[in-house]
C-alpha cells in the first residue's frame, strides 16, 4: 500500500465510521421525541423507559459521533492540505453554519440528558426535538459541502487560480438538494431499520415483550415511511449525476459505450478491459429511460470520457448495485408491514415478520455505506470535479501508511466496545425496565 | 469583518483553554488524587463536568473551521508540518471522549471501569501536553517549510524541550482550572478542602513549568522574554496576572469560589494576551524569521465576511442557550442531577 492509497482509504475509513454515528445521532431524537410524548400524554411508564434505555443508547453514540467527527475536521488538512488550502474559503460556508448546529446541538443535548426532573416536563421533551433537528440540519450542511466536491460552483477557476469567490453559491451548488434530501431519508431507513430489527429480535426472544413491541413500532414506522420515499429521491439522485458527471453514473451501470436506447444492467461483473458486462440483467431501454425520461435518448458511456478521468468502474458498479438492490428490498418489507398495519392486523402478531425485521437490521447501513462509495468513489479521479485530481491534493508527509494502520486499529476496537456495551444495555433492559412501576421511582 | 474573525477566533482559543482546560484538568486531577479519594473527586466531577462537556468541546471544533475557511494557508500549513503531534492529540480526544463517556454509560459496572478509568486518565494528560506543544511549536519558529528530509521537516519541528515545557505548562494550567472549580461543587468539608489542597499544588506546578518555559525559550534562542515584557500591553498583562495570583491564595484560605473561578479565569486570559499581543498579527512562526499572519494570509474577503456574519448570527443562538445550560446545572440540587438511571 503506498501513502496516497493510505490516505484515500484512511478518509473512507474515518468517514465511514462517522457516518454511522451521524445517522443515528440525527434520527434518534425524533424516535425519542415520539416515545417521550406518549409518555407525557399517556402516562404509561413503559413509554417514559423506552425514551430512557434509548437516550442511554444514544449518548453513547452522541460521543462516539462527536469525536470521530472532530477527528475528520482536523484529518481534511491532515491528508488533503492542498484541497482545504484551496476549497477551504470556497465550500466552507456550510461547515460555519454547522458550527452554530452542532453548538445548539450539544446545548439541547445537555438539557435533555441531564434535564430529567429538572425542567417543566415539555421544556424537556422540546430540548430533545431540538436535538434532532439541529442534527439534522448539521447533515444537510455537510452533504451540501460534499455536494460543491461533486458539483463544484460559486468560483472561477483561471490559470490554476480560484477567483471570484461567492461561497453562498457554492452552499447551494446543483448538487446540495438531491444528495442533501437522498442522505436524510437514508438517514431514516437505516437507523429505523436497524432499531426496529434489534427490538425485533428481543421480542422474538421473549423478553421485555411490552417494551420492545412498543419501542419497535416507532422505529419499524419511521423506517419503513422512509423506505419508500428513497427509491422516489434516489431517482432524483440519478438524473442528477447524469448530468454532472456522466462518468460517475457511467460507472455506476458500468455503461462503457455510448449509444441511445440503453438498457438498464442489473448485476454483473464488469470487464474493464474487454468494456463488458457478463452474467448481467438487462433491461432494454430503461437506463435512457430513468436518465432522460425517453426509452430511446442518447446515454453518455465511458468511451465518451479520457481513459484517465475513468472512475474505478468494478467498485461503484458493485456499491451501486447493492445499494439499489437493499432499497428494493426495504421497499418490500415496508409495503408489507403497511399492508400489516392497515389490512392485515393478525400479521403483526406473526413471527415471520418480525423474522423478516430482524434479519434486515443492518441491511440499512450497508446501504448507506455503498451509497456513499459511489458517490465518492465515482468522483475519482477528482476530489473536486474536474478541477482538482485526488493525486495532487495529497499531504507530502510520508508514512500515512502507519497512520492508517493506526487509526484502523482505533477504529476497529472503538466499534467492538460500542457494540459490546450497546449489548449489555439491551440486557440489562430486563433488570432496569422489568417492573414499570418500581423501576420509575428507583431511577427518578 | 476579519477583526471580528480574528476575535472569535481568539476567544475561541480562550474559551477552549479555560472550559475545555478545565475539563482536561479533571481527569488531570484524577490521575494525581490518590487512589482512596479517586472515587469521590470522580463523583463530584461527573457532575460538574457531564451537563457540559460537549458544548465545551465545541470551541476547538470552531476554532478549526475558522482557520480552514478564513485563513486556510496557516491551516495547512499547520496540518504538514504538525501532522504528527496533531494525531496523538486527536487519538487523546477520541480516547478521552469515549472513554469518559463509556463509564458513565456501561450498564454493567465491572472490570471494564477501571480500563476506562485509566484510560480517561491518562488521555486527560497527553492531550492537553499534544494542544501545548503544538501552540509552543507555532511561536517556536522551528517549522521549516524549505526541510527536504523527514527528521527536519516533520519532528524537530514540534520536538523540542521549548514545546515541551510549554505542553507541561498547558496541563499544569488545565488542573489548576479544574481544582479551582471543583471547590465550589464539593459537597462535603474533606473534600473542599482537598480541592484547594490540589489547586496550590497545581498552582505551584504552574509557576515552575511556567519558569521552564522561559528557561528553555532561553535555551532554545526563542526571544519569549522580549516579546513578554519588550511591550507595555504585554508587561501589564503579566503583572496584572501576578497580582491576581497573590490575591487568589489569600482567598483560597477563604473559599469565596466564585471570585475564585473568576480570577482563576483571568489569570489564564492575561497570560493568552501577553503571549500573543506582542506578534500580532503573526501566529505562526516559520524558520528564518518566515511567518504567517492573521491579516496578510487571510482566505478570500467575501469568505471571511461570511464568516463573520456566520459567527454573529450564530452567537446570537448559541450565547443565551449556552448561559442558560451552564446557570440551570449551577443552581445546588445534586438530588435531582442523576443524569441517568444508573445514577
Ligand atoms: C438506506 C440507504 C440507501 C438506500 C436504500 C438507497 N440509497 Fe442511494 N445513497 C445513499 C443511501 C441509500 C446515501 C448513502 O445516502 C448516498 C451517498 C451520497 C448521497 O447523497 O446519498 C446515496 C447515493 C446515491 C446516488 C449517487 C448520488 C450522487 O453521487 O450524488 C444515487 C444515484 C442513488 N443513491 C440512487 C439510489 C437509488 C436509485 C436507490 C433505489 C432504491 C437508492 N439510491 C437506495
Ligand atoms: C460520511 C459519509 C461519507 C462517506 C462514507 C465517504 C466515503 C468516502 C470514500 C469511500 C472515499 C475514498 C474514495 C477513493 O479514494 O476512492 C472518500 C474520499 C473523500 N471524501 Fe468522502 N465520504 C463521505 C462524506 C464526505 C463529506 C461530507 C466530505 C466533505 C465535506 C467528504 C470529503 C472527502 C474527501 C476530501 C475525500 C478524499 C479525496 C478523494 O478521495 O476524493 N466526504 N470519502
Ligand atoms: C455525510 C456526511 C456527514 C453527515 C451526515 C454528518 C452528520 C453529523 C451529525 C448529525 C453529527 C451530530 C451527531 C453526533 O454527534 O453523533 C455530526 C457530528 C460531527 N461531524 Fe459529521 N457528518 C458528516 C460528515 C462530516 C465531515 C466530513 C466532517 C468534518 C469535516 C464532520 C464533522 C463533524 C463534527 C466536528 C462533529 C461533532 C459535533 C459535536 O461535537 O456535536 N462530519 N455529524
Amino acid at each position: 500500500m503506498n501513502d496516497f492509497i493510505a490516505a484515500r482509504s484512511q478518509m473512507a475509513l474515518s468517514l465511514g465510521f462517522h457516518i454511522i454515528f451521524s445517522c443515528i445521532g440525527m434520527v434518534m431524537p425524533f424516535f425519542m421525541a415520539v416515545s417521550h410524548y406518549y409518555w407525557l400524554k399517556t402516562n404509561n411508564v413503559v413509554y417514559k423507559n423506552i425514551t430512557k434505555a434509548w437516550s442511554k443508547g444514544v449518548a453513547i453514540f452522541f460521543a462516539t459521533g462527536a469525536v470521530s467527527g472532530t477527528v475528520l475536521s482536523f484529518e481534511l488538512g491532515l491528508l488533503w492540505p492542498t484541497f482545504m488550502l484551496h476549497a477551504g474559503p470556497i465550500f466552507g460556508m456550510p461547515f460555519s453554519l454547522e458550527g452554530t448546529a452542532f453548538f445548539i446541538e450539544a446545548i439541547a443535548l445537555g438539557f435533555f440528558l441531564y434535564g430529567w426532573n429538572k425542567f417543566n416536563p415539555w421544556f424537556h421533551w422540546v430540548t430533545g426535538v431540538v436535538v434532532g433537528i439541529s442534527g439534522l440540519v448539521s447533515g444537510i450542511l455537510v452533504v451540501a459541502a460534499n455536494g460543491w466536491m461533486n458539483s463544484p460552483s460559486g468560483f472561477d477557476y483561471v490559470d490554476g487560480k480560484y477567483i471570484n469567490i461567492d461561497p453562498v453559491k457554492a452552499m447551494f451548488n446543483d448538487a446540495w438538494f438531491s444528495q442533501a434530501l437522498h442522505m436524510s431519508i437514508a438517514a431514516f431507513v437505516a437507523t429505523g431499520f436497524a432499531v426496529a430489527g434489534v427490538h425485533a429480535f428481543m421480542i422474538l426472544k421473549g423478553k421485555n415483550v411490552l417494551f420492545h413491541a412498543k419501542a419497535f413500532k416507532i422505529a419499524a414506522v419511521f423506517g419503513c415511511i422512509a423506505a419508500v420515499l428513497q427509491p422516489l429521491s434516489g431517482d432524483i439522485s440519478a438524473k442528477d449525476v447524469a448530468e454532472r458527471q456522466p462518468a460517475k453514473l457511467a460507472a455506476m451501470e458500468a455503461h462503457f459505450h455510448t449509444g441511445k436506447s440503453v438498457p438498464l444492467i442489473v448485476g454483473g461483473i464488469p470487464d474493464v478491459k474487454e468494456k463488458k458486462v457478463d452474467y448481467a440483467i438487462k433491461i432494454p431501454g430503461l437506463l435512457s429511460f430513468m436518465v432522460a425520461g425517453d426509452l430511446n435518448a442518447e446515454v453518455k458511456g465511458l468511451d465518451s470520457i479520457p481513459p484517465e478521468d475513468h472512475p474505478p468502474v468494478a467498485i461503484t458498479h458493485y456499491a451501486f448495485q447493492i445499494m439499489v438492490g437493499i432499497g428494493m428490498l426495504l421497499l418490500f418489507v415496508a409495503v408489507l408491514y403497511f399492508i400489516a398495519l392497515w389490512k392485515k392486523k393478525i400479521w403483526l402478531e406473526r413471527r415471520w415478520l418480525l423474522i423478516l425485521f430482524a434479519a434486515v437490521t443492518p441491511l440499512g447501513f450497508i446501504a448507506v455505506e455503498a451509497g456513499w462509495t459511489v458517490t465518492e468513489v465515482g468522483r475519482q479521479p477528482w476530489i473536486i470535479q474536474g478541477i482538482m485530481r485526488t493525486a495532487d491534493a495529497v499531504t507530502p508527509m510520508p508514512g500515512i501508511v502507519y497512520s492508517f494502520y493506526i487509526f484502523t486499529g482505533v477504529y476497529i476496537s472503538l466499534a467492538i466496545i460500542v457494540v459490546f456495551m450497546l449489548y449489555r444495555q439491551i440486557k440489562m433492559v430486563d433488570k432496569i425496565y422489568d417492573i414499570p412501576s418500581n423501576s420509575d421511582q428507583l431511577k427518578g | 469583518m476579519l477583526y471580528v474573525v480574528i476575535i472569535y477566533l481568539w476567544a475561541a482559543i480562550l474559551l477552549y483553554l479555560l472550559l475545555g482546560g478545565a475539563d482536561f484538568g479533571a481527569g488531570i486531577i484524577e490521575l494525581f488524587t490518590s487512589p482512596k479519594n479517586r472515587k469521590r473527586t470522580r463523583k463530584v466531577m461527573y457532575k460538574a463536568i457531564g451537563p457540559v462537556w460537549e458544548a465545551n468541546h465545541m470551541w476547538l471544533i470552531i476554532t478549526i473551521v475558522i482557520l480552514f475557511v478564513g485563513f486556510p494557508e496557516i491551516y495547512s500549513t499547520m496540518s504538514v508540518y504538525l501532522h504528527i503531534p496533531l494525531v496523538i492529540m486527536l487519538m487523546g480526544i477520541i480516547a478521552r471522549g469515549t472513554a469518559f463517556t463509556f463509564r458513565h454509560y456501561d450498564a454493567v459496572v465491572d472490570d471494564m471501569q477501571v480500563l476506562y478509568n485509566r484510560i480517561f486518565v491518562y488521555s486527560s494528560f497527553v492531550t492537553p501536553l499534544f494542544l501545548g506543544i503544538i501552540a509552543g511549536t507555532a511561536v517556536s519558529g522551528k517549522i521549516d517549510p524549505h526541510a527536504s528530509t523527514f527528521l527536519p521537516a516533520y519532528i524537530y519541528s514540534w520536538l523540542h524541550w521549548f514545546s515541551i515545557s510549554v505542553g507541561l505548562f498547558t496541563v499544569a494550567i488545565c488542573g489548576f482550572l479544574a481544582a479551582i472549580y471543583l471547590i465550589g461543587e464539593a459537597e462535603n468539608e474533606p473534600d473542599r478542602l482537598r480541592f484547594i489542597r490540589k489547586a496550590k499544588q497545581m498552582n505551584v506546578a504552574a509557576v515552575l513549568s511556567g519558569g521552564l518555559v522561559f528557561i528553555t525559550a532561553y535555551l532554545e534562542k526563542i526571544p519569549l522574554i522580549e516579546w513578554i515584557f519588550g511591550n507595555a500591553a504585554g508587561l501589564s498583562a503579566i503583572i496584572a496576572a501576578t497580582l491576581s495570583l497573590v490575591l487568589l491564595w489569600y482567598l483560597l484560605a477563604r473559599g469565596k469560589t466564585r471570585v475564585l473561578r473568576l480570577l482563576a479565569g483571568f489569570q489564564v486570559t492575561m497570560i493568552l494576551f501577553a503571549t500573543t499581543v506582542r506578534h500580532f498579527p503573526n501566529i505562526v512562526m516559520l524558520k528564518n524569521n518566515a511567518y504567517l499572519s492573521l491579516l496578510e494570509h487571510s482566505g478570500h474577503e467575501k469568505a471571511i465576511n461570511m464568516l463573520g456574519m456566520a459567527l454573529l448570527l450564530g452567537s446570537i443562538f448559541i450565547l443565551p442557550a449556552l448561559f442558560y445550560l451552564i446557570y440551570s446545572f449551577q443552581k445546588k440540587d445534586p438530588e435531582k442531577l442523576r443524569p441517568s438511571a444508573k445514577g
